[in-house]
């Protein structure tokens, strides 16, 4: 089907904005993308599947200007051993970074691939993205990695000592940054991945993540507190015999976020959790789009996601559970849930099961509303103020979603920067 | 019902159960055709063509308009493509969409005078359009109180409407109880009041389409105060082959009135496909309440895919006035594609939706159905209850929106939707809307799938019970939600229906 005109203007106007990085190993994926993006053009306002989140900033040529958030707090995961890879505004920081060498792990940038012939990133680069075009576009993941000129490529061969920490700083208030990550997990290995920051006025990320039978991987992401910034986000996972792959990412503040999640279970008993929770506060939309394959017998997938919205926050959910027709004894739950603090928030939802093996068991829910009167009676009438009865019940709902991470030190971490957030809003 | 194929078959089902199934269960029960002599508007739509169902209807100018400007409307719309349907491109122009019984070229004034073929057909369906009398076939309703047995019934035969029973009885409680055809000559001032509020002529591509060519249906007007003395019902028999049946009905439940209205709809079993685009409006004001149920058992084509019914209807609920109540229930287990979401407005303060649904596809059918709830005014409750079964090669699809307004506030949703896979080539899928634009309304969703609970098969059948018996008795458990929101005359069907459906489809 030909493109809609308005759309076709859209992304050309774009594309003509944006130049491909030449050569290397990496060319064939990036024009392939190129021609994918031609094909499906960028994402509209009419798209189904942006039925709940307008585009418009995302792909338009030029991006919004965003300010800076200065705060004094401690930064993200600044109390752990870790090994950092800083980029500020998309450019690698090499003096901030710690030294790329760690037992266990073996880390090159995209932007030195590039101008390699031959390097195991090329057999991933690019090419879980385009398995996860169907039977959805992603136009602006295809765009990454048509145009994305850094990342990171980590081959993760035993088990690190400690996590590897991507922070991305943003200091311009301009800036209009594409990251491409690969990650390889060889059979056995393990390791966990940290991110943080806002990265940009405009970020654009992908990351495609590939791992092998018995490996693991554990994801932890903090999207950045800058108020104007926006983002889109993807992430494709695909995911061999036995293993466990698990993502949570929280998102304080920004104007516009969409995270969309493409996970592939292709061996039997492999287990993926993807959870998310986000507050938003005023001028905030948050999507967390999720689709979940099931093709290999006896796999367990979860999907968990919360968001406390207020003074007018959107939320949007749109997960999907698709089990096919050989991954019988699937087990597959997906939550979505909202708190609404005030009554000018909203939140919209489109949970999605499609199923084609008859010994499954698939369930999802999705509740939403505000926060519960009789509990809050209750606290009160033990002498609890209100506000504090108010942040403690809100917390309590994030709980599902935090409990997803297995680190406790994080997750406590976490919950005490979500309860600042909190009692700064009071 | 179904043919089962070899390689589906479990162990422990034995080979003659299945060639008993094969052989007693492959046919459809309406399947049979009335063999009678039509008389046909020529093939394909156009403003001709519109006109002609007008004049054929005897209609005022007004209405004529009406019907040329959705034809006008419809060729600028495209059709959707957005269900989980896949079925081949209709020829609109290849398609009667008019048919009548030649011995209804001068309009019968009674029952009386109705040719005895048509009346023979409805017999042998199990209506028989004679007053006084219970719907035949169904056990048990005799037990019924005595007031509770009459249902009037309004009977639609290809294009139109044959005739009405009770008309008196209900005319005296002050119902208004005919043909659509009747009602825009006769109570003019009604139906232009009402036609096209609830779905505007330009809704949906079918919607505009059956506003065009619209021939028959029902009309029901319930005056103020009024609790309708007996069940309405009408039953729709397609019987003429290459044509499309393109009802309408309107039902108005003015303040404080009550109605029960029933549906049912047959086919002749045949291999080309047939279309079927109805629209149901119905306006419910301050304090009424309308229940409408409806059997599908329209022509599921054979169990290849070949033949059946397109079901594609646009229904949805306007509840106008406070207090106002809406209850949507249905048993779908005919139709070679189905596309219908019965759906409500829930406008007045304090007014309610429910939806009942049980879905049952088998061999090569595919449902896309669920319910849209809108609540716009505060205090508004909707419930859903939606089980989907698929077997064979079936596609089911529950779809459905609901959507909480910024003034709906304390409004109230509560959701479920079960489906059930019976073998592993089919399909189950569940694509719910949820948009909430205030916090005071709460909306819960839950879905589950899962595979008939071994646990329970086992305890039936550790009791005698064989494996078919064991699982239709799981299955109606699992349905009992929603069969129990039936009116009796249908509950009995539907249980029956549900036990049909499964049989041989265990492994």
């Amino acid at each position: 089907m030909a493109l809609p005109e308005l759309n076709q203007t859209a992304t050309q106007a774009r594309l003509s904005s944006l130049s491909q990085p030449e050569g290397g190993c990496l060319a064939g994926a990036r024009h392939a993308a190129l021609s994918r993006v031609q094909t499906t053009g960028l994402p509209g306002r009419r798209d189904e599947y942006w039925k709940y989140t307008q585009p418009d900033t995302l792909v338009q040529a030029v991006a919004p200007e965003a300010s800076v958030f200065h705060h004094d707090e401690e930064p993200m995961f600044g109390g752990f051993d870790r090994l950092k890879i800083v980029f500020v505004d998309g450019v690698f920081d090499e003096s901030a970074s710690d030294d790329l060498e760690l037992e266990g792990v073996r880390i090159d940038r995209i932007s030195d691939i590039s101008n390699q012939d031959i390097h195991w990133a090329k057999d991933l680069y690019g090419v879980l993205e385009a398995r996860g075009q169907s039977p959805v576009a992603r136009p602006l993941a295809a765009l990454n990695t048509a145009f994305a000129r850094e990342g990171v490529a980590i081959h993760v061969t035993g088990k690190p000592s400690k996590p590897i920490n991507l922070i991305y700083m943003h200091k311009s208030e301009k800036s209009d940054v594409m990251l491409h990550h690969v990650i390889r997990v060889d059979p056995g290995a393990s390791a966990t991945i940290l991110e943080n920051g806002p990265a940009a006025s405009r970020f654009n990320k992908c990351t495609e993540i590939d791992i092998a039978d018995g490996a693991s991987l554990h994801l932890i992401c903090a999207q950045g507190r800058d108020h104007e910034r926006r983002a889109a986000t993807h992430m494709f996972a695909r995911l061999g015999k036995e293993t466990t792959f698990k993502s949570f990412t929280l998102t304080v503040n920004g104007v516009l976020t969409r995270n969309e999640t493409v996970v592939e279970l292709l061996g039997d008993n492999a287990v993926a959790h993807v959870s998310g929770a986000c507050v938003g506060d005023g001028d905030f939309h948050h999507d967390d789009t999720v689709f979940v394959t099931h093709d290999a017998v006896n796999c367990e997938s979860r999907q968990v996601f919360k968001k406390v919205l207020r003074n007018g926050a959107t939320g949007v959910f749109q997960g999907k559970i698709l089990v096919k027709n050989k991954a019988q004894k699937t087990d597959g739950y997906q939550i979505s849930q909202a708190l609404m603090l005030d009554d000018d928030s909203q939140f919209l939802a489109k949970p999605e099961l499609e199923i084609y093996a008859d010994d499954v068991v698939c369930s999802h829910g999705s509740t939403s509303g505000a926060i519960d009167e009789n509990a809050l009676f209750y606290l009160r009438s033990r002498g609890i103020p209100n506000d504090a009865a108010t942040d403690l019940l809100t917390l309590a709902f994030l709980g599902e979603a935090v409990d997803e991470i297995e680190d406790q030190e994080i997750a406590t971490d976490i919950v005490e920067r979500l309860e600042n957030w909190l009692i700064r809003r009071r | 019902m179904v043919a089962l194929d070899q390689t589906q078959v479990k162990d422990g089902v034995d080979q003659e159960t299945v060639d008993a199934v094969r052989e007693v269960g492959g046919e459809y029960k309406y399947g049979w055709e009335t063999e009678i002599e039509m008389e046909y508007a020529p093939k394909g739509v156009s403003p001709d063509i519109v006109r002609l169902i007008s004049e054929k209807n005897e209609e005022p100018e007004w209405m004529t308009e009406w019907r040329l400007q959705a034809y006008e409307r419809w060729l600028q719309k495209e059709e959707p493509t957005w269900a989980m349907v896949n079925y081949p491109k209709i020829d609109f122009q290849d398609i009667y969409y008019y048919a009548r019984p030649k011995s209804m070229d001068v309009k019968p004034k009674s029952l009386e005078e109705v040719d005895p073929k048509l009346l023979a057909t409805y017999e042998k369906l199990g209506i028989p359009l004679r007053e006084q009398m219970i719907l035949a076939g169904v056990e048990g309703a005799e037990k019924a109180p005595a007031e509770g047995r009459k249902v009037a019934v309004d009977a639609v035969f290809d294009s139109v409407s044959i005739g009405t029973t009770f008309k008196d009885e209900l005319k005296a409680a002050g119902v208004i109880f005919c043909s659509i055809s009747e009602a825009i000559k006769d109570h003019p001032e009604l139906v232009k009041k009402y036609l096209g509020t609830v779905v505007p002529v330009t809704d949906n591509y079918y919607a505009t389409l059956n506003s065009a060519v619209f021939s028959d249906g029902s009309f029901v007007y319930v005056p103020p105060g009024v609790r309708c003395p007996m069940e309405l019902s009408t039953y729709f028999r397609i019987n003429a082959e290459n044509t499309g049946q393109f009802e309408r009905t309107l039902i108005i439940a003015d303040k404080g009135s009550y109605v029960s209205y029933l549906e049912g709809c047959t086919a002749p079993a045949r291999d080309t496909a047939q279309l079927h685009a109805a629209v149901v409006e119905i306006i419910v004001e301050e304090d009424a309440e309308v229940k409408y149920s409806t059997v599908q058992n329209w022509y599921p084509g054979d169990e290849d895919g070949k033949g059946g019914i397109y079901n594609f209807v646009t229904k949805r609920a306007d509840c106008r006035g406070d207090r106002s109540k809406v209850m949507w229930t249905q048993v779908e287990t005919g139709s070679a594609v189905t596309w219908k979401y019965p759906s409500c407005i829930l406008r007045g303060e304090e007014s309610q939706g429910e939806f009942y649904s049980i879905a049952i596809a088998n061999n090569m059918q595919q449902a896309d159905t669920g319910t849209k709830m809108v609540h716009l005014g505060k205090n508004t409750k909707s419930r859903i209850v939606s089980k989907g079964i698929s077997a064979g090669k079936a596609q089911n699809t529950y779809r459905g929106l609901v959507s909480m307004h910024k003034k709906a506030k304390d409004a109230r949703n509560y959701t479920q939707c079960d489906s059930l896979l019976i073998g592993d080539k089919c399909g189950a899928h569940t694509v719910p809307y949820i948009e909430v634009k205030n916090n005071s309304a709460r909306v819960e969703h839950e879905a589950t799938t899962s595979k008939v609970d071994e646990d329970q098969l086992f305890y039936c059948r550790s009791r005698g019970m064989d494996e078919e018996e064991a699982v239709a008795l799981v299955v109606n458990g699992f349905c009992k939600d929603v069969l129990q929101a039936l009116p009796m005359e249908f509950a009995m069907e539907a249980q029956q229906l549900v036990a049909i459906s499964l049989e041989g489809s265990v492994g």
